[in-house]
């Protein structure tokens, strides 16, 4: 579904990714992990195509397409969706009309017809018991005054709703305390159907205990240095990056 | 009686000027400047409340009084200034009725870099001959055009290169005149060359008890690179005196400039603080608090001007307005066309305390860049009655919690200056007043 | 950023869509001013004398008054000798039905999408439809006269109310106010009168469409509403005009009497034709509109949505002279291309326990500068006045110009006057947000402009507010986005 190869990457001039290669499957979850400034949210906004991001060498295929050439709306379409670290708020749009454009211009490209008013309040109103969201928080503007962890779960709730063949995770878990982990992590899983792929960026282990990968990757300098599987999220958890790091540091310079 | 228009032609003539200009052939550098001053005050005159920016404050009478120039200069001795010191170790600058006084003042212990003195003493500093004059609007301000064009001494204050002075410089500006009209032009400059770092502090007093006082002051204040200046105004005029103040701040790249005016005083008082951040990087804060009592009138006009992407810029004005006193402020936020990424900030906050108070507040954007962060506040209003209550409700009686209140509400402008013992002293100054 | 550039691109590039001539025979004054020509306005609507006299002294007046300069925009100078100060569609028969309407100006008002006989059937508005400031066929009469409501237009109610005109005209702007006011005055050839009795609710909106037709014009409408106490009325207000290189000049005048207890809404969706992308031709749209809050608990209510005009000067005001009384402002100004406006408010409080609210929303694309001018005056009588204003301006690109000028003039210490204002740039976190949800640039623009507005538009009635939608989409075409 998604092959990454000898992806590089800068922006304001510095160079993040250096030489990344990765590969996702139908349906399965990988974990990307890795100490801060590694590269992690660089990757994510890389395969959204955020404009200050330059990609310098390498390659993104998704599904047999070219990714780095689709503009960022036409990436969304194709079924790439991103949760931001950071969601941005938009005054005086409300949460159901900011989805039903979307849900709708998703459609279009899929050459389907758009969703009327009932037929997207009935879609919204299953999904949205998905991330035990209230229906006064489609009403309200987009992440407008919303609290860190409603935010989140209007990042899955909006994953929900446009239903992407390949969903990435940008530390959706940061900030969040235990019930609002739980909540957002049964959302993910609910949406886990065998043919959705999901890429899940964390600082922590923990989120792992509730979305369980199928891989784990560590991400340092800019390349995945080493790869495993859900064992290796606890053994840095134990451990911590130093190992990893001497490790890598030790074959770059020999 | 004899307009003012007519006292200007008579102080043009007069012995004073034509001394000033004769006493030192090297001033005609500046010949050129004050005689074309003069004309573009004789085009302008004094402005009437039908002008924009003169429309709440009255100053036409200044028109129609027979105003002389004042004669004593050197009255003043150290012992008669000592008291009035901003901090003991201050350095102590005293213009007597706008004249440089050598003897009040104590220059001694000037650190290496800093040089201070008359313009008739400085003429031959490069930073005297490059920016005296150069920089203070005389075309489009009618009061700067009269000040340039009858001055008869200035004060210049220079900081060379990478010096820095902690301790701070006290420009005492004190009247004595007994004329019974007097005018006083008051005229200051100060450079603080690349990487300096000064404090300067402004204040305004008289001994004099004539009829009125007309003081028209201008300064001038320029940084270099990454200079830092923090300069306090601090106005305690009494009521027979019409204060006019133009202070101009020139700034280059990465410069930080920091400009507290307190207006205590009692009589007319308008203040044109004009901000230029010329170049990128730069940093301006523009703080200001008035108490007003009795008939007055305190006119805040403040003028920030974003020619340069990259600068910040942060005002914060409050007004204790009292009896049948108005209060004006005019914030106008320039931010030009290069100035991309400005972040500029202003906010006014009034309290009107009688029945009679007004205050007049025109806040200003004008914006003609498009990626900026721009914002500005005004609200008026009186003390918070609930806030009044519960001090009431702890057992404080009515006038201390509005003391109190007034005192909580004046201080968060106190509170950026940056010298601790200048910082000390207003507060002290600013008890007295809200007794 | 390139998306930016080609939005600025398309921006400029979007047309106006309401410019099209209609073919309709007029009957002209000759061009230029002076007594004579406001004699002879006055012959051709058969005034009665009060009326010519009260033109003449405004005429009068005019000619010892100058233009006003303090705005913030720039135009040529008007010459008001080259101006033709009277057209009217000439009619073919006597109008006794909607079927004897002119069909070319049916097809005028088709074309603008009012349809005359569809609003009459469906949406239950009744229209008065001005053009070339005079009044062409007013709908529903009938049904609201059955609840004592007297719609019509000016030159009719001058006829059939003269005693409510001759008390009303004026009082709320007098011809001394200002140059356009006396010129209006002096000139001014047709508009709607409007009155509602003693607590009466209008059972539906009143309406009125604009439209210049003739080249050469200028138009001088006049409108008068005055709500009796207890009553409610809301009125709606559209103006378009055909696509000329001159300028043109629109100098209106509205006023508004809300007796107690009384509440008036008054909206405004203005389209004059802006010039095209290079400032060339557009009408100059210098208009007094102003309301006076009588009595005890009366409310005026003024909505704006301006999207039209080469140069807008225009501050529709509410005199707060009664206890309670209660004044707001709504507004969204877009100014695209080389457009000019200075427009905003002005607050008078009077009475005791007055309110105000001022609501602006600015929205600069192209080379287009965009002034708010508000005034919120607390007179001293004005015990526990409160006036909230917020302004904000949004910029679409690096060459236009937003300004606030607001002016607080407080002289009561129990009056509580907040004001904020921010300016900021539709950000490019936000549209890429909406472009990661598959919204196009585009739309993503029209979407977060929207949210902008949205207070605003919330004031309007809904069909109108779905038409002020569109018309803000079309004005930032293809630019936003």
């Amino acid at each position: 579904m998604l092959t990454i190869k000898d992806l590089k990457a800068s922006v304001e001039e510095k160079q993040i990714l250096n030489g990344l290669n990765f590969e996702v499957k139908p349906g399965e979850v990988h974990a990307i992990m890795g100490p801060n400034g590694s590269g992690k949210s660089t990757l994510a906004s890389v395969l959204a195509g955020r404009e200050e991001y330059e990609v310098t060498g390498g390659e993104v295929i998704f599904n047999g397409e070219d990714l780095l050439e689709m503009s960022p709306e036409d990436r969304a379409r194709a079924g790439v969706f991103l949760a931001f670290q950071y969601p941005v708020e938009i005054p005086g749009v409300s949460n159901a009309n900011f989805l039903k454009t979307a849900v709708n211009e998703v459609r279009k490209s899929k050459g389907l017809e758009a969703l009327d008013s009932k037929q997207f309040l009935k879609i919204m109103q299953e999904k949205m018991k998905l991330v035990e969201m209230d229906k006064a928080m489609t009403q309200r503007s987009v992440n407008e005054g919303f609290s860190g962890g409603e935010k989140k779960r209007n990042e899955i709730f909006q994953m929900a709703m446009l239903e992407p063949s390949l969903a990435i995770l940008d530390e959706t878990d940061s900030g969040l305390d235990i019930d609002a982990l739980r909540i957002v992590a049964n959302g993910v899983n609910a949406l886990r159907d065998g043919k959705r792929s999901f890429i899940v960026i964390t600082h922590y282990q923990r989120l792992l205990d509730y979305i369980v990968p199928d891989f784990v990757h560590v991400l340092y300098k800019g390349r995945i240095v080493k790869s495993g599987t859900k064992e290796l999220a606890l053994e840095l958890e134990e451990k911590g990056y130093d190992w990893i790091k001497e490790e890598v540091d030790a074959t770059l310079n020999a | 009686m004899s307009t003012l228009q007519e006292t200007k032609n008579k102080i043009l003539t007069s012995t004073v000027f034509e001394n000033w200009v004769n006493a030192s052939p090297r001033v005609n550098a500046f010949a050129d400047t004050i005689k074309d001053a003069a004309q573009a005050f004789t085009a302008q005159g004094i402005p009437t409340t039908k002008h924009e920016e003169w429309k709440y404050t009255n100053v036409t009478k200044l028109a129609t009084t027979d105003f002389q120039i004042s004669a004593n200069n050197n009255t003043l001795k150290k012992v008669d200034v000592k008291e009035m010191k901003v901090t003991a170790d201050a350095v102590i600058v005293v213009l007597e009725n706008g004249v440089f006084n050598k003897e009040a003042s104590s220059l001694e212990a000037l650190p290496k870099g800093i040089h201070i003195g008359s313009i008739h003493d400085m003429l031959d500093n490069a930073a005297v001959k490059k920016h005296f004059l150069q920089h203070a609007d005389y075309k489009t301000e009618p009061f700067v055009a009269l000040n340039t064009a009858t001055f008869s001494d200035a004060v210049c204050i220079i900081a060379d290169a990478n010096v820095e002075m902690e301790t701070p410089i006290h420009l005492m500006m004190v009247n004595t005149c007994d004329e019974l009209s007097a005018y006083i032009p008051v005229r200051i400059l100060v450079v603080a060359d690349k990487n300096a770092s000064i404090h300067v502090v402004e204040t305004f007093e008289s001994f004099s008890h004539t009829n009125s006082i007309f003081v028209n002051a201008v300064s001038e204040v320029v940084l270099a690179e990454n200079a830092k200046v923090n300069y306090v105004k601090m106005q305690d005029d009494p009521g027979n005196t019409t204060h006019i103040n133009y202070h101009r701040v020139a700034m280059a790249r990465d410069s930080y400039q920091h400009l507290t005016t307190l207006s205590l005083g009692r009589g007319l008082i308008r203040n044109n603080l004009n901000i230029r951040l010329g170049d990128v990087n730069g940093t301006a804060y523009l703080n200001g608090l008035t108490v007003a009592r009795s008939k007055q009138t305190v006119d805040h006009h403040t003028a920030v001007d974003h020619a340069m992407p990259h600068c910040y810029s942060s005002e914060l004005y409050k007004n204790l307005i009292d009896d049948q006193a108005q209060g004006v402020f005019n914030g106008k936020i320039f931010v030009r066309k290069d100035a991309q990424k400005t972040n500029a900030f202003q906010s006014n906050k009034n309290l009107l305390l009688s029945d009679d108070a007004t205050m007049n507040a025109k806040p200003q954007l004008e914006i003609f860049a498009d990626d900026v962060k721009c914002s500005h506040g005004a609200t008026t209003g009186q003390l918070d009655d609930e806030s009044l209550f519960y001090l009431r409700a702890r057992g404080i009686g009515e006038d201390a919690a509005r003391a109190l209140l007034n005192h909580a509400f004046a201080a968060e402008v106190m509170e950026g200056i940056a010298h601790e013992g200048v910082k000390e002293k207003m507060l002290e100054l600013l008890n007295e007043k809200l007794k | 950023m390139s998306d930016d550039l080609k939005i600025l691109d398309d921006v400029a590039n979007s047309e106006y869509k309401w410019g099209f001539v209609s073919n309709i025979e007029s009957d002209n004054a000759p061009k230029g001013l002076n007594e004579d020509i406001v004699r002879f306005i006055s012959a051709k609507k058969n005034e009665p004398e009060w009326l010519l006299e009260y033109r003449l002294k405004a005429f009068r007046h005019w000619q010892t008054m100058t233009e006003p300069v303090w705005p913030n925009v720039t135009y040529p100078k008007v010459d008001f000798q080259d101006i033709i100060y009277y057209s009217a569609p000439k009619p073919k028969v006597q109008l006794d039905s909607l079927d004897d309407l002119d069909p070319e100006i049916k097809a005028t008002f088709d074309k603008l999408g009012i349809s005359l006989e569809e609003q009459k059937r469906l949406a239950n508005v009744a229209v008065d439809a001005v053009i070339d400031s005079v009044s062409v066929k007013t709908t529903f009469r009938e049904t609201l006269l059955e609840k004592g409501i007297i719609f019509s237009s000016f030159s009719e109610a001058v006829h059939e109310h003269p005693e409510l005109v001759k008390k009303y005209l004026g009082s709320v702007v007098p011809y001394t106010d200002n140059f356009y006011a006396a010129l209006n005055a002096a000139v001014f050839s047709d508009g709607s009168f409007c009155y509602i009795p003693k607590g009466v609710r209008c059972p539906m909106e009143l309406s009125t469409y604009f439209r210049i037709n003739s080249a050469g014009t200028g138009q001088f409408e006049r409108t008068l509403i005055i709500a009796d106490e207890g009553s409610y009325v809301s009125y709606l207000e559209g103006c378009t005009a055909p696509m000329r290189d001159e300028n043109q000049l629109h100098a209106a005048v509205v006023e508004i009497v809300s007796h107690a207890e009384a509440q008036v809404k008054y909206s405004t969706v203005q389209n004059w034709y802006p010039g095209d992308k290079d400032g060339k031709g557009g009408i100059f749209n210098f208009v007094t509109k102003r309301g006076i809050c009588l009595g005890y608990k009366s409310k005026i209510s003024w909505t704006q949505v301006e999207t039209g005009s080469a140069v807008t000067w225009k501050y529709p005001s509410v005199i707060l002279k009664g206890d309670n009384s209660v004044g707001e402002f709504y507004s969204v100004a877009v100014t695209n291309n080389m457009q000019q406006a200075d427009t905003g408010t002005k607050m008078i409080h009077i009475g005791k326990n007055t309110s105000s609210t001022i609501i602006s929303k600015g929205i600069s694309g192209g080379r287009s500068h965009n002034s708010y001018r508000g005034l919120v005056k607390i007179n001293k009588s004005a015990d526990n006045a409160r006036n909230f204003s917020q302004c904000d301006s949004l910029l679409l690109g690096d060459q236009c110009g937003a300004h606030t000028f607001p002016y607080l003039e407080v002289s009561n210490k129990t009056a509580k006057v907040e004001h904020e204002a921010t300016t900021s740039k539709v950000g490019e976190d936000q549209i890429f947000y909406c472009n990661q949800r598959g919204i196009s640039t585009e739309d993503a623009v029209g979407l977060i402009v929207n949210g902008y507005c949205k207070e605003v538009f919330n004031q309007l009635p809904m069909e109108f507010a779905v038409e002020a939608q569109k018309l803000l989409a079309i004005s930032l075409e293809g630019s936003v986005g």
